[in-house]
C-alpha cells in the first residue's frame, strides 16, 4: 500500500506542475536546513576545534575546501545518472535536473580550487602547483563547462539536453581515467586522510565540523538544484496553460 | 577489407576527395610544422630545453593539426543531407563512423607520424627515443581522431562549433597526453617506456569501442 501510493507520487513528480508544487515547498526547508548546518559547521571549525599544530589558523580553510571537493564530485555522479535516465527513457525532468546540476557543480570546483590556491600560498608557499588532484579538479571543472556551454549552443532546449547527456557520459567513463593518470603524472597533495574503511590519520576532534559542513553542501545542492530545475522549467514553459496559472494564483 | 559494401565505399570515396584536394589535405601538416617552428622562436633554440619539451611539443602540434580537420568531419555531409541518409538505411551506423574516422586519421594522423622524425630532429629529441615517439603517436593518434570525431558530433548542429570543439576536446585527451609524453620522456632517460605504452593502448582500445556509440547517438540527435 505505501510502495504503491509511492510510486504513484514519484511518477506524478515527473510532471510539470507537480514537480512545481514539489520543489516550491521542499527548497526553503532545505535552504533553512542549509543554513542552520552552515553557521553550526563554521562555528564549530572557527572556535572549537583546536589549531592544527603545524598548520596553525590555516588548516581551517579544510572545512570549505574538502566539502566542496567531495561535493563537486558527487554532483558529478547524480548528474551522470540523471542524464544516463533522461537519454533511456526520455524523461524531460530529469533532462532539466542533469542541466541544472552542472553550474551548481562547476561553482563548487571552483570554491574548491580558490581555496586550495588560498591555503598553497602560505603551506607550499605558490598559489597554483601543478599538483595531481588540483589538475584533475581544473579538468573537471572544463568537463562543466563544456557541458553548460555545450548546452546554451542549441535553440532547441531538449535537443541540447540529451546531446549534452551524451557528453555527461562520456565524461563520467573518462572523469576516473583522468584523475588516475594526473595522479600519477605529478603529486604534492597529501594523499586522502579521510578515507571509508580503515582508519582515518586525521584526529577525531577535528572531524564534527567536517561532518557538518558536508552536510550543509548536501543541503545546498539539493535546495539550489530544485530552484534552478524550477526556474528552468518555468521558462520552458512559460507559453503553457498551467504556468499561466500558477503565477496567477501567486500574484493573487 | 571492412567487409560492409557501404562502409568501404564510404571510404574509399573520402580518399578519393582527399587525393583530388591533396594540397588542402596536406594543410595540417604544414599548420604542425609552423607550430613547431614558432615554439624555439618563443622559449629560444637552446638544445636541452627543446629537447626536454620536444615530447609534449610534437604531441600538442599532432592535436592541433587533428583539430583542423574535425570541424569538416560530419558538416558537410549534414549540409547536403548524406547524414540523413546514414540512418535510413538498413546499413550500420557504427561502421560507417569508423570509416570516416579511419579516413580522418589516414589524413591528419599519419602524415604527421611520417614527419615525426624530421619535427624530432629540428628539437633536438635524442635519437634513441624517435622509436619510442613514432609508436606513441602511432597507438595514440587513432584515440585522437576517436575522440576528436566525439567532439565534433556533439557539436555538429551548434552555433560556434569550433571554438566549442576545441573546449570539449580537451578534458577528453588529457590521459592521452599524459601517457603518451610520458612514454617518450621515459624513453629520452633511457628508462622503460613499455608501461606507459601499454596504458596508452588500453585506453586507445577503451575509446575504440566506446567512443563510435557515442559518435553515432550523438549524430542521431543533431538530426532530430
Amino acid at each position: 500500500m505505501i510502495w504503491k501510493t509511492l510510486k504513484l507520487w514519484f511518477h506524478k513528480l515527473g510532471s510539470a506542475p507537480s514537480f512545481y508544487n514539489f520543489s516550491k515547498t521542499v527548497a526553503p526547508w532545505l535552504w533553512v536546513g542549509f543554513a542552520i548546518t552552515t553557521a553550526y559547521g563554521i562555528y564549530l571549525a572557527l572556535y572549537v576545534v583546536p589549531p592544527d599544530y603545524q598548520q596553525g589558523d590555516s588548516a581551517r580553510i579544510l572545512y570549505i575546501h574538502v566539502p566542496a571537493a567531495w561535493q563537486a564530485m558527487f554532483i558529478y555522479g547524480v548528474m551522470a545518472m540523471l542524464a544516463a535516465i533522461a537519454l533511456i527513457w526520455r524523461i524531460r525532468l530529469t533532462e532539466i535536473l542533469a542541466m541544472s546540476c552542472a553550474p551548481i557543480g562547476a561553482a563548487l570546483t571552483l570554491v574548491c580550487l580558490a581555496t586550495g590556491s588560498l591555503w598553497g600560498k602560505p603551506m607550499w608557499g605558490t598559489w597554483w602547483e601543478w599538483d595531481a588532484r588540483l589538475t584533475s579538479m581544473l579538468v573537471l571543472l572544463f568537463i562543466y563547462i563544456g557541458i553548460m556551454g555545450l548546452y546554451a549552443a542549441f535553440d532547441d532546449r531538449r535537443k541540447g539536453a540529451r546531446i549534452a547527456s551524451v557528453l555527461i557520459l562520456a565524461g563520467a567513463v573518462n572523469i576516473p581515467i583522468i584523475h588516475f593518470s594526473v595522479e600519477w603524472w605529478n603529486t604534492l597533495h597529501q594523499p586522502a586522510t579521510i578515507k571509508l574503511t580503515g582508519e582515518s590519520s586525521m584526529d577525531p576532534s577535528m572531524l564534527p565540523p567536517l561532518i557538518w559542513m558536508v552536510i550543509s553542501t548536501k543541503l545546498f545542492f539539493g535546495a539550489a538544484l530544485l530552484d534552478r530545475a524550477r526556474n528552468e522549467l518555468l521558462d520552458q514553459d512559460r507559453s503553457k496553460s498551467w504556468v499561466a496559472r500558477k503565477v496567477l494564483q501567486t500574484s493573487r | 577489407m571492412i567487409g560492409n559494401g557501404s562502409a568501404t565505399a564510404l571510404f574509399r570515396r573520402d580518399m578519393k576527395l582527399a587525393f583530388r584536394r591533396l594540397g588542402e589535405s596536406l594543410l595540417p601538416l604544414f599548420f604542425l610544422f609552423t607550430v613547431i617552428v614558432l615554439i624555439p622562436l618563443g622559449v629560444g633554440p637552446g638544445p636541452n630545453l627543446l629537447a626536454r619539451m620536444a615530447p609534449g611539443m610534437v604531441w600538442v602540434a599532432a592535436l592541433l593539426a587533428s583539430l583542423l580537420a574535425l570541424e569538416h568531419l560530419f558538416r558537410p555531409d549534414l549540409e547536403d543531407g548524406t547524414l540523413e541518409q546514414w540512418f535510413v538505411g538498413e546499413h550500420s551506423v557504427y561502421r560507417r563512423v569508423l570509416a570516416r574516422l579511419f579516413s580522418h586519421w589516414l589524413i591528419t594522423g599519419l602524415p604527421v607520424i611520417l614527419f615525426s622524425p624530421l619535427a624530432a630532429e629540428m628539437l633536438h629529441l635524442p635519437r634513441h627515443a624517435l622509436g619510442t615517439l613514432i609508436i606513441s603517436l602511432l597507438i595514440g593518434t587513432p584515440a585522437l581522431s576517436l575522440l576528436g570525431g566525439l567532439a565534433a558530433a556533439l557539436t555538429l548542429s551548434t552555433r560556434g562549433a569550433s571554438v566549442l570543439l576545441s573546449i570539449l576536446i580537451f578534458p577528453l585527451i588529457v590521459p592521452l597526453v599524459i601517457f603518451a609524453t610520458g612514454a617518450v620522456s621515459m624513453a629520452a632517460d633511457s628508462l622503460d617506456p613499455s608501461a606507459h605504452l601499454g596504458l596508452l593502448a588500453a585506453f586507445t582500445i577503451l575509446s575504440l569501442t566506446l567512443a563510435p556509440i557515442g559518435i553515432a547517438a550523438a549524430l542521431r540527435m543533431n538530426l532530430e
